[in-house]
């Protein structure tokens, strides 16, 4: 039900490690709970996130959410398209709903965030 | 908010089998939205949707001092409405600000019907029993009614082939008794939506087999259950007020832009807040409800702070991403020297800065 090739955080952001990049966007959950997505705030290329940092907003017609950096690391790319078109949130959250790359300061710090089985158990329990 | 706590309208099982989206609203157990706000709200702009509002309550003023009872209590001139006639109106305090805003509807000479907030139900009860009866009682009955709005431009349409009743004859604001699909109902052309449309009222154990028929009858239609996402981003392009958020027990009728519904007339005589009332309408106020437009990039929400020229001098009371119109919107109280249509000022979103600007309301309205 989700990607086995991501790993997942608590605040429902999702990354892809590919080598030393790693690309995020928020899970099929977050946009279902968000609703029709229509605003996206991304930071500028360049700047140096924490794990757990907020790097950005998206907001749906109800609801404003905050976006958390699962990993430290650089932006080094944004989906620019994606701030014009923040729908894409909702019907491709996996494919056109990646928000940004960035340069892993850790390689290794992704492998200890939640695989697609602990985040299904998760977003089970929320549901409750 | 534990879901056992709230409250349930007869539709409750409804629309969890149509896979709802539930919320709390104003202690109720509420649909929030069902296939998605935007296409809910697209629906009842070019075809139809249809909402639960059965967590909205239902006053009964009778007796021959109802008239005169309503007269002191509300602000609008309910003697200008004739037998089957409804007039958008509030219940003002002594400072001119609403303890709700209603729907006063005339059934008869000694009968009327108030439809009032669902989250204002007991306050608005204990608010009008205050005021003295005289010659007239009032009933809560609330519990025995659902109420379903039917609303978009293919409404009339839909509902017709379920009814005898001819509702090209019923105008805006206009009510009948009427049977729809074997119910018992009085059928009101009201809404809030700034669509043309019905509100349905009908006894609360047939209001499941009413919505279903509708459903069903606009299926090939167009039609759509919508919830109150919806309903709150239609109102606010339409610029209707939403108690709670443009109106409280702080904001006086005349300032929201309600003087409309704050009668004068001769025929009114007194009423709770008519003194404030009537000085506001020939002097203005220091502060008005003014529709934006965002101009920077951001979506304004409910209590974020206005700055005009640096200074901070008023709040958001709604703001929302306007489906129809593909805009970020909203309504603020501003200093009436800054609400001319053209101001520019900001609107402090999470501590940034945004630039909005004052435009004419209503923001949508539809072709007649």
């Amino acid at each position: 039900m989700y990607p086995e090739n991501l790993r997942y955080t608590k605040e429902h952001e999702w990354i892809r490690v590919e080598g030393d990049r790693g690309t995020i966007g928020v899970t099929d959950y977050a946009q279902q709970q968000l609703g029709d997505v229509v605003f996206l705030e991304l930071p500028e290329a360049g700047r140096t996130l924490k794990a757990g940092e907020n790097f950005g907003t998206v907001e749906s017609v109800k609801a404003v959410s905050e976006l958390f950096c699962p990993v430290a690391g650089d932006v080094v790319e944004t989906n620019a398209a994606l701030v014009k078109a923040p729908e894409s949130i909702n019907s491709d959250p996996y494919g056109q709903g990646w928000m940004m790359v960035v340069t892993l300061k850790d390689p290794a710090e992704a492998a200890g965030l939640m695989d697609a089985k602990a985040y299904a158990a998760l977003v089970e329990a929320e549901g409750k | 908010m534990d879901a056992g706590a709230l409250r349930k309208t007869p539709l409750n099982g409804v629309h969890r089998e149509l896979g709802a989206k539930m919320v709390p609203f104003g202690g109720w157990d509420m649909p929030v939205e069902y296939s998605g706000l935007i296409s809910e709200h697209m629906a009842v702009r070019t075809s139809a949707g249809l909402f639960d509002v059965s967590h909205m309550g239902e006053f009964e003023v009778t007796g021959p001092g109802a008239l005169v009872f309503l007269q002191r209590v509300t602000s609008n001139n309910v003697a200008k409405l004739a037998d089957g006639h409804a007039q958008y109106s509030a219940l003002p305090m002594p400072n001119g600000a609403p303890v709700d805003d209603v729907i006063v509807s005339r059934k008869a000479a000694d009968r009327y019907l108030l439809v009032v907030n669902a989250g204002n139900i007991d306050k608005d009860y204990s608010w009008l029993r205050a005021q003295g009866l005289n010659e007239c009682e009032l009933r809560n009955r609330s519990d025995e009614f659902g109420l379903v709005a039917l609303q978009g431009p293919r409404s009339s349409e839909i509902l017709q082939p379920l009814t005898p009743f001819d509702l090209a004859g019923l105008g805006y604001y206009r009510h009948a008794e009427a049977t729809v699909a074997g119910c018992a109902t009085t059928v009101s052309r009201t809404g809030y939506t700034g669509e043309d449309g019905f509100e349905i009222l009908v006894a609360s154990k047939e209001t499941e087999a009413l919505w279903r028929a509708l459903l069903q009858a606009g299926g090939d239609k167009g039609l759509v259950p919508a919830g109150l996402g919806a309903r709150d981003t239609l109102r606010l392009e339409a610029r209707m007020c939403l108690y709670g958020n443009d109106l409280d027990e702080t904001t006086s009728l005349v300032e929201a832009g309600l003087g409309w519904i704050v009668s004068l007339d001769e025929a009114k005589g007194d009423f709770v807040g008519r003194d404030v009332l009537e000085r506001q309408k020939a002097n203005g106020t220091p502060r008005k409800l003014v529709g934006f437009e965002m101009v920077g990039r951001g979506i304004a929400r409910h209590g974020y702070p206005a700055y005009v020229k640096g200074h901070e001098a008023g709040a958001v009371t709604s703001g929302t991403y306007a489906p129809f119109l593909q805009k970020n919107i909203g309504l603020s109280y501003l200093p009436a020297e800054h609400s001319v249509v053209g101001t520019e000022f900001d609107v402090d979103i999470r501590g940034r800065r945004v630039a909005a600007k004052v435009v004419p309301t209503p923001f949508y309205k539809r072709a007649k």
